[in-house]
């Protein structure tokens, strides 16, 4: 375990940090923005406070959401610069350029890269610093839409061959469900929830992740193909989701929202909703004046239904129920 | 030799002072461009004086804490037996207070173009304050120190109202282009006078025509 304990004050804002991470996979840090991810991240690496050990002592990979690569040196000279200066060498080069697909661009000047490339780039600098640990502030928010889709599988491959533990702060629900293991989440420079991911996540007593961002992520295997979808089979049922994933044995993660979940009394004959799935009601949570949010038993997993209390009323809906979930959309991992 | 002692002591001086002026100039414009301290203004402050405060004055004040009974110059008598005013030392002192400000600011600028999180970067990959500065910060601000050694070079060989001042009119000593001319118009010598004018105005001309084409090559990369 990795033990953060940070405290810290600037101006009115006060960041205290007390928790421990597991020293293996990705933790997210999530949180609004102003509610201190950047300056933990900063305590870490030791950029915030001035006593304590130097930074470049601190064997830590710094990836900022910003890349700003030196622009005096090459590719090369950029990736180089924290192996140079690293006390150990555990990581090798020709790997990680690999993994990060830099292989040709090593001669090139950072102002002839696009800002994806620059990042993959950064990334691998940080890397072959042969950190104990990597932090990521937010290493995707910069990019468009595209750019990011490009570089969320680096991602991936970072997550299944990384040996080293990421520390990931996001602001981002997807992104989070998509790399990370563990989950902090930060509100007002304190931690509200901390654990494994699929716990966390799926927690409706913490307000930021009752709103917006109220979903859950399950595990399913991929099964079979049909009409550009992908059959995933979650235990005890099968969920449907755009695009061909390879069928193999392994488990992927599917993010559900619980603004995409509704739940029907009897089965629909006529839908154009793909996924209905037969659930049992656990709890409901009413979340405001107007809305609430079901947990919905699929078996060995959960999912979150956001829904108003005028239909929980009408349709009379309590603990126990046998019902059906219509989920209108699902986001695959890889 | 007329034309050539003269010359050639101003541009001894001229070398010397920037030299100078780049080892202590360097720090200052580091910590003017990265502190957050409460006495930043009034140090910049100090250091932009010289631009606007009349030669004479600060040749004035310099004299005092230069000679014999002042400060600096009473110690200097201590440690090396000879005085500082009047000789080559003490103009190279005053030199260097005088351009301070020409090899500061060029620097200072370019430091502080330098994004703050580029230097955070290099910190986290390992290097130290000082392998940042020379590894990152010095190659990106090269624009900065060319600045602030034609600057502080060109000032100092046309300095006149300081030198007249803290070093007077002694051959081989003290007796600078700028000076030199001004004895020859005196003495009514307009032609050697118009000699050396000549050297200064051709050579302003170039200095700053090769700077700001330089700078144009630069900055439209």
């Amino acid at each position: 375990m990795i033990v953060l304990r940070h405290k810290v004050r600037k101006g009115s804002f006060s960041l205290d940090v007390d928790v421990e991470v597991p020293d293996t996979g990705i933790t997210g840090v999530f949180g609004e923005s102003g509610s201190g991810k950047t300056t933990l991240l900063r305590c870490i690496a030791g950029l915030e406070q001035e006593d304590g050990l130097p930074v470049h002592k601190r064997n830590v990979g710094y990836v900022f959401q910003d890349p700003t690569l030196f622009p005096h040196l090459t590719v090369r000279g950029n990736i180089e610069y924290g192996a140079r200066r690293a006390a150990s060498h555990r990581v090798d080069s020709a790997p990680v350029v690999d993994m990060l697909g830099i292989g040709d661009l090593l001669d090139r000047k950072p102002d002839s890269l696009s800002g994806g490339e620059a990042q993959r780039v950064a990334i691998a600098a940080a890397l072959l610093r042969s950190p104990d640990i990597v932090l990521m502030d937010e290493p995707l928010a910069s990019l468009d839409r595209r750019r990011k889709d490009e570089l969320l599988p680096y991602f991936d491959r970072l997550h299944d061959e990384l040996a080293v533990p990421v520390i990931y702060v996001s602001h981002d629900i997807d992104e989070i469900s998509r790399l990370c293991d563990h989950l902090i989440l930060l509100e007002d420079g304190k931690v509200s929830a901390c654990g494994d991911l699929f716990d966390v996540i799926s927690r409706v007593d913490v307000p930021m992740l009752s709103g917006q961002n109220a979903g859950v992520v399950l595990w399913a295997t991929p099964i079979g193909h049909e009409d550009g979808l992908t059959r995933f089979d979650f235990g005890d049922g099968d969920i449907w989701a755009p695009g061909e994933f390879a069928v193999d044995r392994n488990p992927m993660r599917l993010r559900v929202a619980a603004s995409d979940v509704s739940i029907v009394r009897e089965r629909p004959s006529q839908t154009t909703i793909l996924n209905v799935i037969r659930a049992t009601i656990e709890a409901v949570h009413a979340v405001d004046s107007a809305t609430a949010l079901v947990r919905l038993g699929i078996g060995n997993q959960d999912l979150l239904a956001r829904v108003t209390n005028r239909s929980i009323r009408r349709l009379g809906l309590k603990p126990g129920d046998r019902v059906f979930a219509q989920i209108k959309s699902v986001t695959v991992r890889h | 030799m007329n034309l050539f002692s003269p010359l050639w002591l101003s541009v001894q001086l001229a070398l010397v002072t920037t030299a100078v002026l780049l080892l202590i100039g360097t720090p200052i414009a580091w910590w003017l461009s990265r502190t957050s301290s409460r006495f930043q203004p009034v140090i910049q402050t100090i250091v932009a004086m010289p631009i606007v405060l009349p030669p004479t004055v600060l040749g004035f004040y310099l004299l005092v804490l230069l000679g014999p009974d002042g400060a600096i110059g009473s110690w200097w008598v201590q440690l090396t037996g000879s005085a500082l005013t009047f000789s080559f030392s003490g103009l190279v002192i005053a030199s260097c207070i005088y351009s301070l400000p020409f090899a500061v600011q060029p620097m200072q600028n370019a430091f502080e173009a330098l994004p703050q999180q580029m230097l955070e970067r290099s910190r986290t990959l390992g290097a130290s304050r000082l392998d940042m500065f020379f590894s990152v910060a010095a190659p990106l601000s090269l624009r900065g120190f060319v600045g602030a050694m034609v600057l502080s070079f060109a000032h100092t060989l046309g300095e006149f109202g300081v030198v007249l001042m803290v070093g007077g009119n002694i051959p081989g000593e003290t007796r600078v282009i700028s000076i030199a001319i001004y004895d020859h118009v005196e003495t009514l010598n307009y032609a050697a006078a118009h000699r050396m004018s000549l050297v200064l105005l051709a050579f302003a001309f170039i200095t700053l025509f090769v700077m700001f084409a330089v700078n144009r090559r630069w900055s439209s990369r």
